[in-house]
């Protein structure tokens, strides 16, 4: 199942009275069902914020997050967990030590009273390419990608139809990236599940992405298919400046 | 090459308690160019890195040679190292956020590396430091200099990093990931301050990445580690004829601008790769 995102005119400011900073102005963008949408920009412009907004680990936004045409804030918690999932960047950090993969695993399908959990997660353990053994081991005796793939698993666990992507391979080395890049394209024809990924790799982004969206000062200021990368056909200063700079890393120009 | 500054001879190391070496006998030398070491994290590439400024308690080093300069590094007391570390030899560690002392003022700390290693006044130190932030383009340097790390940007605390380290003048600065927690346009700009300052000077640079662009783009020769031995070593332009099927694996994983959008190729490793004498 996939899901189409319409978000709307999305602001927020952090603190309040005269130290309020506003961090998104007011972001509008769409994603098409099955799509994968990039959000890329240096940091502090706001690409992450909008990932939890939308998935409302930060919720005193204002504005509109449609998903399927139903505002975010209309869903029920457990509806919207199992509609959105995310994942994040760093493995190192977001796995809790002290837990097992199949206690980190468990845990949402304890929520949702859900049934078949052993069976539910040996299938996720697969999809991800990890042997149905590792389900007893600690994030210690794991690798950095092997660390990002339990928490694919963990998000895939509900069966959700949009993944939200914070820098999923930013802490990963570029062998162990290509991995997980395959992995997400594989699930994502196998399940057609919608994408929202942010990352400052734009090579990552012209390899996965469909369209995407550069931010600057929480702003959006351009959309732009994933094509326009290598011929750099960005208008606005500030995505042209991004792109050459990327393209001159890459050594490409 | 002109002189060689550093001379490594098959350098292992071993930490405590662990069975394996993580460094299994890597030899290189070093004259006043930039030199790169790439490999995967837990390839040993940091690991060699801190050993030449003698920064693993614990670990043992053995080497058939380990010379900088006119100096051996494995004789050296730890209080005649003291002299050689932060003065001869620096490093720039990779994140700025961990790597500043939340708590001192930025400029207090840049300062500090030439109060430590030269007389003077606090007040010429004060001048020094200053005058080292403004070569690594930082606008405002008073200003800068009186601010604490959490009020700066990253790209900001890696160029006081720079500065830092850069202040003593010394003869060899090793760079690990200088720039990995840094975005696209900023990294460009810091590690085009490095460049120049490194040739400007004359300083030996070793710049340990796992950012197969970087070492292409800002190095001459590049050392390729896989499992704590040296793979392959090539010149930075000629990194695409990498021979070692390692490194051409680590090339074809990259995901590039203008690609098939292919599933990408996973890097098949092989035990041989492991074997002391492959």
């Amino acid at each position: 199942m996939s899901v189409s995102v319409e978000v709307r005119n999305l602001s927020i400011s952090f603190g309040a009275g005269a130290h309020a900073v506003k961090v998104l102005p007011g972001v509008t963008f769409s994603v098409e069902r099955g799509e994968c949408f990039g959000l890329v920009g240096e940091s502090g412009s706001g690409k992450s914020t909008v990932l939890r907004c939308l998935s409302l680990l930060t919720d005193f936004w204002s504005g509109e997050v449609l998903i399927d045409g139903r505002s975010v804030r209309d869903m029920p918690l457990i509806e919207r967990c199992r509609t959105l999932q995310m994942v994040f960047q760093d493995p190192y950090g977001s796995l809790h030590p002290r837990q097992s993969v199949r206690t980190v695993l468990n845990e949402p399908l304890v929520i949702h009273k859900l049934g078949d959990r052993e069976e539910r997660m040996r299938r996720a353990i697969t999809d991800v390419g990890l042997p149905i053994s590792f389900l007893d081991r600690f994030p210690h005796q794991l690798s950095g990608g092997q660390r990002q793939r339990v928490a694919i698993a963990r998000a895939l666990i509900l069966e959700p139809s949009l993944l939200l992507l914070d820098e999923p391979t930013s802490a990963l080395d570029v062998s162990v990236q290509a991995e997980i890049l395959n992995l997400l394209q594989r699930l994502r024809y196998e399940r057609g599940f919608t994408y929202i990924m942010v990352t400052h790799d734009l090579a990552v982004v012209d390899h996965m992405c469909d369209r995407f969206a550069v931010m600057l000062r929480g702003e959006v200021t351009e959309i732009l298919p994933h094509e326009a990368i290598a011929r750099n056909g960005a208008s606005h200063p500030y995505a042209r400046e991004l792109i050459g700079a990327s393209l001159d890393y890459e050594g490409i120009r | 090459m002109e002189k060689t500054i550093l001379d490594v001879q098959n350098l292992r190391i071993r930490y405590g308690g662990s069975t394996t070496e993580a460094v299994r006998g890597v030899s290189f030398t070093l004259g006043r160019e930039r030199l790169g070491i790439v490999g995967e994290s837990g390839s040993g590439k940091s690991t060699v890195g801190r050993a030449l400024l003698r920064l693993l308690p614990g670990a043992t080093i053995t080497a058939d040679m380990l010379r900088f300069d006119e100096v051996d590094l494995l004789s050296l007391s730890e209080k005649e190292m003291l002299k050689v570390r932060g003065r001869r030899m620096s490093m720039i560690l990779q994140d700025p956020k961990f790597s500043l002392n939340p708590i001192r003022r930025v400029g207090d700390q840049v300062a500090e590396t030439y109060l430590r290693h030269f007389k003077c006044s606090r007040r010429e130190a004060h001048e020094k430091a200053v005058a080292m932030l403004e070569a690594v383009k930082i606008r405002d340097a008073e200003r800068v200099f009186k601010q604490y790390p959490h009020e700066i940007s990253g790209g900001m605390g890696q160029r006081v990093m720079i500065a830092m380290m850069l202040l003593a003048d010394p003869d060899l600065v090793i760079a690990d990931e200088p720039t990995s927690a840094l975005d696209v346009t900023v990294r460009l700009q810091v590690l085009t301050i490095l460049d120049s300052l490194v040739r400007d000077r004359g300083i030996g640079l070793i710049m340990i990445s796992h950012d197969l662009n970087l070492v292409r783009n800002f190095c001459d020769r590049v050392l390729i580690m896989y499992a704590g031995k040296v793979v392959e070593t090539l010149k930075a332009v000629e990194l695409d004829q990498a021979r070692h099927p390692y490194t051409q694996g680590l090339l074809a994983a990259q995901p590039r601008i203008g690609g098939t959008r292919q599933p990408l190729a996973v890097l098949d490793r092989r035990p041989e790769w492991l074997e002391e004498n492959a």
